[in-house]
């Protein structure tokens, strides 16, 4: 056991950590939908085990460095794990993982959506990865355009003209917030001549030149994560989806905008940014829990519900923002806003997965088609309650940890009002997800038929529902990861 | 006033015109010229603010040429997304928005 553990200590993860998943995209294209179904559970598996042994790396020897190709910054692309990376990069692999179970039997062979959901799904996970590695502007912003094509092209699969209408409207809101973010990639190397991370971090100083950049990225990616009130395009393009990319854009993409949003604000503009700015962010982030969970109540369609109640987390996420300007607030604040986007992710994708497949059972999209469910398909509405738990914030899940992070943060900096919005958002959520659970456990009215459904979507959405219980449970390991490279946590290696 | 800094505020002009477009106009032919506009506002500032003194400064180069890169194949994405929705609904707009 310790040589395979020193073996695995002993390899660079890092190229494999993007290459696999790239590798197999590519395969999955040149040979098709059936060489994507083959090659799926074994890459993902692969891509898993390179990203725990990445972590495991991080873990004994702290951050990591790789220069592509042996050129290093500042000529060359230089990638970077720290904890955070780590973190992300593993609930990716993790999330990947069960939804291409779930994709393998959602996609039956005669679907003209499984064609390209193999190698789309694919370069997602690549760009995704290559998006926490890198650690300079630019290539964060190439990757995140990468991750904005094949996220839109995966909601364009089923082909409908309201499938095109989402994916039109998520490509067009993706792009400028692209363009915002690469107008400030500008004026950051106009006045400081480099692109490295590390390097502007220590250049910025507060001013009104600092503060264009911190607006202009700052909009960029909050309009890419769906901050209210930029959320218009978020509803239409997760909800309208076929399942197991509604799972991934809810649980994945999202937070990949975000992960550089908090990269920025604490690495680059930590000098730069002033309380003002910090609070208006907690306060779309307030907007987004009230108003978002306030629109999941008014849905009609189960998807639609699980897709507002993003916009209602994703509230939670900005939190972080306003909790961490407060110096001992920072730590609690920090690990309570990457713990939700790591509960979220799990709860939100077996939510997604579960409702999918009642979705397929029934043949409904409706609430008011529900019933009967708890009898049928009695796994899925088991999975859909353990996810809401998390979503909830009730113990034992990782939303709870998170939440409970965010109250304490809240409560050692002084700022109670937050207290207040966090409550207000879990007694909403309780509330939409309770009016699917009622319908769910009434009696199937007369007469109904449902399409029987293959285990394996009932199985793999219950990993995930379980892994966000497990968050609760072993909160130890993934905070013990976060810290490695973390702000609070001294001098950045 | 400096060259460079000319073509910088230009390309912020650029910038501000195409969002402007890419907000006001329904039809998606004038979306994606719109955003099209945001880009090479934004390339104009990336080279325009990084010419100082005589040396010339490469990297600039090199990103521009990729953003072109990257708009070239969002721009292709994004008009064959539209001539797909134009098929299915026969409206070259999105739905909610008023073609003109």
């Amino acid at each position: 056991m310790s040589a395979v553990l020193s073996a695995m200590l002993a390899v660079d993860w890092i190229p494999w950590v993007i290459g696999l998943p790239l590798a197999f995209a590519v395969a999955a294209f040149l040979f098709g939908a059936r060489a994507g179904r083959a090659f799926a559970i074994p890459a993902l598996v692969l891509s898993l085990l390179a990203a725990t042994g990445l972590a495991a790396r991080v873990l004994t020897q702290g951050s990591q460095r790789h220069a592509v190709g042996g050129w290093g910054a500042p000529l060359g692309i230089e990638l970077h794990a720290d904890g955070l990376a780590c973190t992300m990069l593993l609930m990716t692999a993790a999330i990947g993982l069960c939804t291409g179970w779930y994709a393998r039997h959602y996609f039956t062979r005669a679907d003209s959506g499984a064609t390209y959901f193999w190698p789309l799904a694919g370069f997602l996970m690549a760009a995704m990865n290559a998006l926490y590695l890198s650690a300079d502007v630019f290539n964060l912003y190439v990757t995140l355009e990468l991750l904005g094509l094949a996220a839109v092209g995966l909601v364009a699969l089923t082909g409908g003209a309201a499938a095109l209408a989402a994916a039109l409207r998520y490509l067009l809101a993706a792009l400028a917030g692209s363009l915002f973010y690469l107008l400030g990639v500008a004026l950051l190397y106009g006045a400081h001549g480099t692109l490295a991370l590390a390097e502007l971090g220590a250049l910025v100083t507060p001013g009104p030149p600092a503060w264009t950049v911190i607006a202009l990225m700052t909009l960029g990616l909050a309009l890419k994560t769906a901050l209210f009130p930029l959320h218009f395009w978020l509803p239409p393009a997760h909800g309208g989806a076929a399942t197991p990319v509604s799972a991934l854009l809810s649980a994945l993409v999202i937070k990949a905008s975000f992960y550089l949003l908090l990269r920025l604000w604490f690495e680059v503009f930590a000098p730069a940014v002033t309380m003002p700015a910090a609070q208006l962010l907690g306060v779309l982030g307030a907007g987004a829990i009230l108003w978002g969970s306030w629109l999941a109540l008014q849905q009609q369609k189960v998807k639609m519900i699980v897709a507002y109640s993003t916009v209602a987390q994703v509230g939670y996420l900005f939190l972080l923002f306003p909790l961490a300007a407060y110096a001992p607030g920072l730590e609690a604040a920090w690990n309570g806003g990457v713990y939700q986007a790591l509960a979220h992710g799990f709860a939100k994708a077996a939510m997604f997965l579960a409702v999918g497949g009642m979705v397929l059972a029934s043949g409904r999209d409706d609430i008011d088609q529900l019933d009967g469910i708890s009898a049928q398909l009695p796994l899925s509405l088991f999975t859909f309650a353990l996810a809401g738990i998390s979503l909830m914030g009730l113990p034992p899940s990782g939303g709870f940890i998170a939440k409970w992070l965010l109250l304490k943060s809240a409560l050692t900096g002084g700022q109670w009002w937050w207290v207040v919005v966090m409550i207000l958002g879990g007694l909403l959520t309780a509330a939409y997800l309770f009016r699917v659970l009622r319908r769910a456990f009434l009696p199937a009215r007369g007469g109904k038929q449902f399409r029987t459904v293959p285990a394996a979507l009932e199985y793999s959405a219950f990993v995930l529902a379980l892994g966000s219980l497990a968050l609760g449970l072993w909160a130890s390991g993934p905070l013990a990861l976060l810290r490695i490279g973390a702000p609070f946590a001294g001098a950045a290696p | 006033m400096s060259a460079g800094l000319i073509y910088a505020v230009t390309g912020a002009a650029l910038f501000s015109l195409g969002l402007y477009g890419l907000i006001v106009h329904a039809h998606l032919v004038r979306k994606i010229l719109a955003f099209n506009i945001m880009g090479s506002g934004t390339f104009l500032v990336l080279v325009g603010l990084a010419q100082r003194a005589d040396n010339m400064d490469p990297v600039p180069h090199a990103l521009v040429l990729t953003g072109i890169v990257v708009a070239v194949s969002a721009t292709a994405f994004a008009l064959i997304l539209a001539r797909r929705l134009y098929a299915a609904s026969g409206r070259c707009a999105l739905p909610g928005e008023e073609e003109r």
